[in-house]
């Protein structure tokens, strides 16, 4: 029974790191990309700060958070904070196309900081941002 | 003979229900780009549900979009926006695209769907407690909420489910009404 087990976990093995693998090329692409643009060493931690980080949005007064439309789980899948459409869940673990499409990860970096945090990212927010979520 | 008689006889009461099915009915969105960039956040409207000069302003001032950013990279903007126009109300030949244009003053540039007369004319009659105050609804903006089968561009009256009330009824709505003045 072990050994069957074993056998299916090596089976498997490849397929996560297949995924793992997948997600790393887009993101390690955008970190040397914002290295070269004078960021430092990325951390999960600042990442994480920022993704819980409450910011007042000057035009509404309410507080708005990465968590608002993504909810505190990257696991669960999230909503759309104005029109409740479904969002996939950012962590790679349970949605293995997440971080894999470079254009996407940039469009909505860009979009979802000015919302957020009323201002385009840093290079090293961003960088710190994807290393957080590529840990979930 | 009997057969293609009783054939024919069918069409004929059939058709007027067929016309007026197309009347309810526009062009679905076919573009997965369109639906992938637009269609992530709200229901991909169909773009015969705007003219062309609405689009186009619309499509200039994404980065407020409505309180939201939206904003696009260059190209796809252009690409979109070019979509948009080819089948705007004023460029398509859906039945219900040309009822909405007529009902436009030509000085009017809506931005909102829900500003178009037509539209606003069709959903006079539903009370607020189906929509604005129906906390599955929130607006007519949410097309797809009620309108089931909106997504195939069907916006038939048979297709209406309102969350909490069900099939709408024109009729059946105004007797009720009716009877709550009494």
């Amino acid at each position: 029974m072990n050994k069957y087990l074993m056998i299916c976990g090596m089976m498997l093995l490849p397929l996560a790191y297949s995924h793992s693998v997948l997600a790393t090329a887009a993101v390690d692409e955008l970190l040397a990309e914002y290295r070269s643009a004078g960021a430092t060493e990325f951390s999960v931690e600042a990442g994480n700060t920022l993704w819980l980080q409450e910011f007042q949005d000057a035009q509404s007064g309410k507080m708005r958070q990465c968590a608002t439309c993504h909810t505190d789980n990257l696991r669960n899948p999230g909503k759309h904070a104005r029109t409740g459409k479904p969002i996939e869940p950012l962590a790679t673990s349970v949605n293995p196309k997440s971080l894999t499409d470079i254009k996407k990860i940039r469009k909505w970096l860009k979009r979802n900081c000015k919302w957020t945090i009323g201002r385009e990212c840093t290079p090293q927010e961003k960088g710190n941002v994807l290393t957080f979520i590529q840990t979930q | 003979m009997k057969k293609s008689l009783t054939l024919t006889v069918a069409l004929l009461i059939y058709l007027p229900y067929l016309a007026a099915d197309d009347n309810e009915r526009v062009t679905p969105v076919r573009n997965e780009q369109y639906k992938e960039e637009c269609g992530s956040c709200h229901f991909a409207y169909q773009p015969s549900l705007l003219p062309s000069r609405s689009w186009q302003r619309l499509m200039t001032q994404l980065e407020d979009h409505f309180g939201e950013n939206a904003e696009l990279e260059a190209n796809t903007q252009k690409t979109l926006t070019d979509y948009l126009i080819s089948r705007s109300a004023n460029s398509s030949r859906d039945k219900l695209a040309t009822k909405m244009m007529r009902r436009l003053a030509k000085n009017k540039i809506p931005l909102r769907i829900t500003e178009m007369p037509y539209l606003k004319h069709e959903h006079d009659k539903i009370p607020d407690k189906m929509v604005t105050q129906n906390t599955e609804v929130k607006s007519l903006s949410y097309c797809d909420k009620c309108h089931t089968q909106a997504e195939s561009g069907s916006y038939l009256e048979k297709d209406i489910r309102i969350p909490g009330y069900g099939q709408w009824e024109e009729k059946a709505e105004r007797e009720e009404s009716e009877k709550d003045d009494d």
